[in-house]
């Protein structure tokens, strides 16, 4: 089948298997290997990717489901070559040892802060539970998300211009 | 801190190894796509143990998509259906005569796309014949119990060795001589590592070349290269791993399995690379588990508390295949280092290792070599000991520590303790925890009918394998390599033969040579994974980086500096013995401005100035390092939990860890390690086990069934550190990778059980879920169904 989308905003077309998953699709079609694959039940969140605004795992989605729609993968985390804080963050607190959960870790990050900037430790727990890192304990993760808290709006980062200072739940 | 050293590279600087993965770009080998690239799948046993009657792939082979297929009678022909294990047992790569467990090897399917490869595996027609399972190692070696290991020419039964340590007469006298004994039966459950990133491979045998090339996940490319060789008779020289970016690895990752010979095998038919990555299923289901320890320990003591003696009595679940990766010479392990961080005069241990009809392995899992079972056990006996003689439990270990003066410390199995100021580490965690704070409000707590428990553990490791003399494995004795190459404009490259799976290397090792020669660790670059590009060693597991191949980086750089004082010399103008190393250069003594730094220095080593003779002109050096003893980390945990009687479910409100692994390189990284060990621990502790029903169907084969901690379950550690620099050691590191995996199931355990105090509970296995701590609260703390862990 035919697929047409948009990922981290270039359009990609491409003919499918109807069953392909998202996940693969990312890494085996178009390279973009930094979405990662780590269990067969949705409940590891290594795949975790943005489709249009929500972070979704990418393994229980079927590429066929995202036809017109806009994906945004880790890869598109930096703008114009600029990190995002929360990438920042993730280095200067020590978020990530192997770093093959720290791609979605920081997906679910960034969607966090940008619907509540000012976040409390329990809150980011909280929001990464659903996802699973078998290196850090999670302390230094919470951390890098609370420095990125801290961070925001610092360094020009224009993909939170629209949220800035916004902290009610989620956009439409 | 090692006067010699320039000095100031330590400290708590950030990974170089992080701009990669947090920009997505890391590397693992799921990533890795070469053109005409073929995938893999394996074929697995539904059943736990049945003779094969027939396989029937021709179906399969007829796929369009199919490139080749590979049953175990292919293999055989080739003679590969049988592989080495690390313990020198042989392990089925395809099953030809029986499956001996629930996902074991049947056939591979080589496909040229992932799915298309799967769909193949429906196609095969495997006709098997059910015989009686062996589950429970208790029965395994009862006459009459299913024979697993029909295969090795002279097996009778299911035993696969009986080893002791200790002195049984001693400790029997001990025994008798003591005022209070007390024992425990206590299962340490099968768990499983599981690292994020499962197994894989992709084999690209390169027909005109005659080059084998594997990206693999390896935490021993070397090792692993020469294994292959001796396997496939591809010649050495001729293959080339790859290990490159690792997603954890915590032992998992040591041995060989199946699919990647699977893979090669697929490479060689069909003159094309070919990826296999396992999923989730069969990473759990078939790849090294850990753990698995049937424990009966005894504890002797004086009616003052002083501990006279130790025994314990294991059966070890083996599993199907005897496929642990340790010291070849070890068969349990370091398991009998059982007398933990306590002087006690006797100890004996005896040891029992079984067939079963379960997923082989045994070793991983950050246990230093079985050492985490056996702090478990001395820690819940001297938990018992304390609560028996109504003695706080921190002072009864307080009592019972080794004392400073006491090192180096030959303990009752041998063992030569390096370093340790014991007492220091106990008191500074119960400075953290508010110790006496914590006990009387659990006083008050327990007066208004709710459960809090604060259990304490006490673990020393030995790590760092090994002395070379004394470990190997398979005949590779376990020494570690380090290549330092310094180029004219001052900048490194250093080779390694271990590798990184998370723990930072590419950081760590460089401020390890950046310190040895006045230089920023920016300016060394690390190189590792790669056989072609770094020196021989046998890789990172039993946190053997730092003790090992770290000592090979720092005896590398003092080679190089020993070199450039040489070239110093030639330049200013001096004798060598007039110059002195201080602060990062080679400096005149009594005219310290005279100096030259490593860049100058190399720069001058390639050029044509003129050197005395026999000094090389540059500036490069290799070494390889081979221990003369294990280093012993250690660490005091206190874990404060709070247990809900009604439902069984227990919060860790707080984990106190105060680690001594020595000099600390980068303390941001040794933390990250303790915090992950943490976590390792409450998880093994209240949730993780890989367990069996009766039919040897593997109960824990996803993560659904198999829990890990999440942020929710993982208290915000706090943490504290003592510096016992270990003396054999060149810049005093002892090793943190697995230390708090080690150390931290104890404490959680013994909070636990300290919780459940006023039920009567004495002890409860692993892993203390909210339905066996109910069992507990109502008196059955026996979990049956952990007798087929
Ligand atoms: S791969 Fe585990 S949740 Fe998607
Ligand atoms: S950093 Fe390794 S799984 Fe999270």
């Amino acid at each position: 089948m035919k697929l047409t989308l948009t990922v981290n905003g270039t359009e990609y077309a491409r003919t499918i298997e109807p069953r392909l998953l998202l996940i693969h699709f990312l890494r085996d079609e178009l390279g973009l290997t930094g979405s990662h694959w780590g269990c067969d039940t949705s409940n590891c969140g290594a795949c975790v990717v943005w489709l249009d605004e929500t972070p979704v795992k990418s393994c229980t989605v079927l590429a066929a489901m995202t036809d017109g729609r806009r994906v945004t993968t880790v890869e598109g985390l930096a703008r114009n070559g600029v990190l995002d804080p929360v990438q920042e963050g993730f280095s200067a607190c020590h978020g990530l040892q192997c770093g093959f959960c720290t791609p979605g870790m920081m997906m679910t990050a960034r969607w966090l802060l940008d619907r509540n900037p000012n976040p409390t430790a329990a809150e980011v727990r909280e929001a990464i539970s659903g996802q699973i890192c078998r290196c850090t304990g999670y302390e230094n993760i919470v951390r890098s998300v609370l420095w990125a808290a801290g961070n925001d709006g610092n360094d020009g980062n224009e993909g939170n211009d629209g949220n800035d200072g916004s902290d009610d739940d989620g956009r439409d | 801190m090692d006067a010699t050293s320039g000095g100031g590279a330590y400290g708590p600087i950030p990974r170089k190894e992080d701009a990669r993965f947090i920009r997505g770009q890391g590397t693992f080998v799921d990533d890795i796509c070469l053109p005409g690239m073929l995938y893999g799948a394996v074929l697995r046993s539904p059943l736990a143990h049945a003779r094969i009657v027939s396989v029937d792939a021709a179906a399969a082979a007829a796929h369009p998509k199919v490139m080749a297929v590979l049953t175990g009678e292919d293999l055989a022909e080739r003679a590969l259906a049988w592989m080495p294990t690390l313990s020198g047992d042989v392990q089925a790569v395809l099953a030809t005569d029986k499956v001996r467990f629930q996902g074991q090897e049947v056939a591979f399917v080589v496909a040229t796309d992932r799915y298309a490869a799967r769909d193949a595996l429906e196609l095969i027609a495997v006709d098997y014949e059910p015989l009686p399972p062996l589950i429970d190692a208790r029965t395994a070696l009862d006459p009459g119990a299913p024979l697993v290991r029909d295969d090795l020419p002279g097996q009778n039964g299911n035993k696969v060795f009986d080893w002791a340590a200790g002195d049984r007469e001693a400790t029997d006298a001990a025994f008798s001589a003591a005022d209070v004994v007390v024992s425990c039966d206590m299962v340490y459950p099968r768990s499983h590592p599981a690292p994020l990133e499962t197994c894989g491979i992709v084999a690209d045998m390169n027909p005109v070349s005659g080059k084998l090339t594997l990206w693999v996940t390896s935490q021993a490319p070397h090792a692993h290269r020469t294994l292959y060789a001796m396997v496939t008779g591809v010649p050495e020289h001729k293959i080339r791993i790859v290990s490159p970016d690792l997603g954890g690895g915590f032992g998992a990752k040591v041995p060989l399995y199946p699919g990647y010979l699977c893979a090669i095998v697929g490479s060689m038919v069909t003159g094309r690379p070919v990826k296999w990555m396992e999923d989730r299923s069969e990473n759990l289901m078939s790849t090294a588990f850990a753990r698995d320890y049937h424990m009966h320990g005894e504890i002797a003591a004086t009616a003052d508390g002083k501990i006279l003696g130790l025994r314990a009595r294991v059966l070890a679940d083996h599993g199907a295949f005897n496929a642990t990766a340790q010291p070849t010479r070890f068969p349990a392990g370091f398991f009998h280092i059982f007398t933990g961080s306590y002087d006690v005069p006797a100890a004996f241990c005896e040891v029992t290792g079984v067939f079963t009809n379960k997923a082989p392995g045994g070793v991983a899992y950050s246990c230093s070599f079985r050492v985490t079972e056996a702090v478990y056990l001395v820690e819940r006996l001297t938990d018992m000991l304390a609560r028996q003689l109504a003695i706080d439990p921190a002072e009864l270990r307080m009592r019972n520590l080794l004392k400073p003066e006491q090192f180096p410390y030959t303990c009752a199995t041998g063992w030569q303790y390096d370093s340790g100021d014991y007492p220091r580490a106990l008191r500074l965690a119960l400075d953290i925890a508010g110790y006496a704070e914590l006990r009387r409000e659990q006083a008050q707590r327990r007066a208004r009918g709710e459960y809090m428990g604060i259990g304490l553990s006490f673990f020393t490791e030995g790590v760092g394998a090994g002395p070379r003399s004394q470990m190997d494995i398979l005949g590779l004795a376990m020494a570690d390599g380090a290549d330092l190459r310094v180029h004219p404009t001052g900048k490194a490259v250093l080779g390694i033969s271990v590798q990184t799976q998370g723990q930072g290397h590419e950081t760590t090792f460089a401020q390890i040579v950046a310190h040895e020669l006045g230089l920023s660790p920016d300016d060394v670059e690390v190189v590792h994974g790669d056989t072609d590009r770094t020196p021989f060693g046998l890789g990172t597991y039993g946190s053997r980086s730092t003790p090992v191949s770290g000592a090979a980086a720092v005896v590398a750089a003092r080679k190089v500096r020993e070199r450039a004082r040489l070239v110093a010399a030639a330049m200013l103008e001096v004798a060598a013995d007039d110059l002195e190393w201080l602060d990062g250069k080679w400096r005149v003594r009594g005219d310290p401005d005279q100096a030259r730094g490593i860049a100058e220095i190399a720069m001058a080593a390639h050029s044509t100035l003129d050197l005395p003779d026999g000094v090389e002109a540059h500036l490069d050096a290799s070494a390889v390092y081979t221990p003369p003893n294990l280093t012993y980390p250690f660490g005091a945990y206190i874990c404060v939990t709070d247990v809900d009687p009604g439902t069984g479910e227990v919060k860790v409100r707080r984990f106190i860890a105060v680690d001594d692994c020595g000099v600390r390189i980068n303390p941001m990284i040794v933390e990250g390690q303790v915090h992950r060990g943490i976590a390792d621990g409450i998880g093994i502790a209240l949730m993780q086990a890989i367990v069996f029903d009766e039919s040897g169907n593997c109960l824990g084969g996803s993560f659904m069934d198999y829990l890990l901690p999440t942020s929710m379950e993982c208290p915000s550690p706090e943490l504290g550190a003592t510096v016992t620099p270990s003396p054999h050691h060149p810049i005093g590191a002892k090793g943190i990778g697995e230390s708090a995996t080690v150390g931290s199931p104890a404490a959680v355990v013994n909070s636990v059980v300290d919780a459940l105090a006023p039920f009567g509970v004495v002890h409860a296995d692993m892993p203390l879920t909210p339905a066996a701590v109910w069992r507990a609260i109502q008196g059955r703390p026996i979990r049956p169904d952990l007798a087929l862990s």
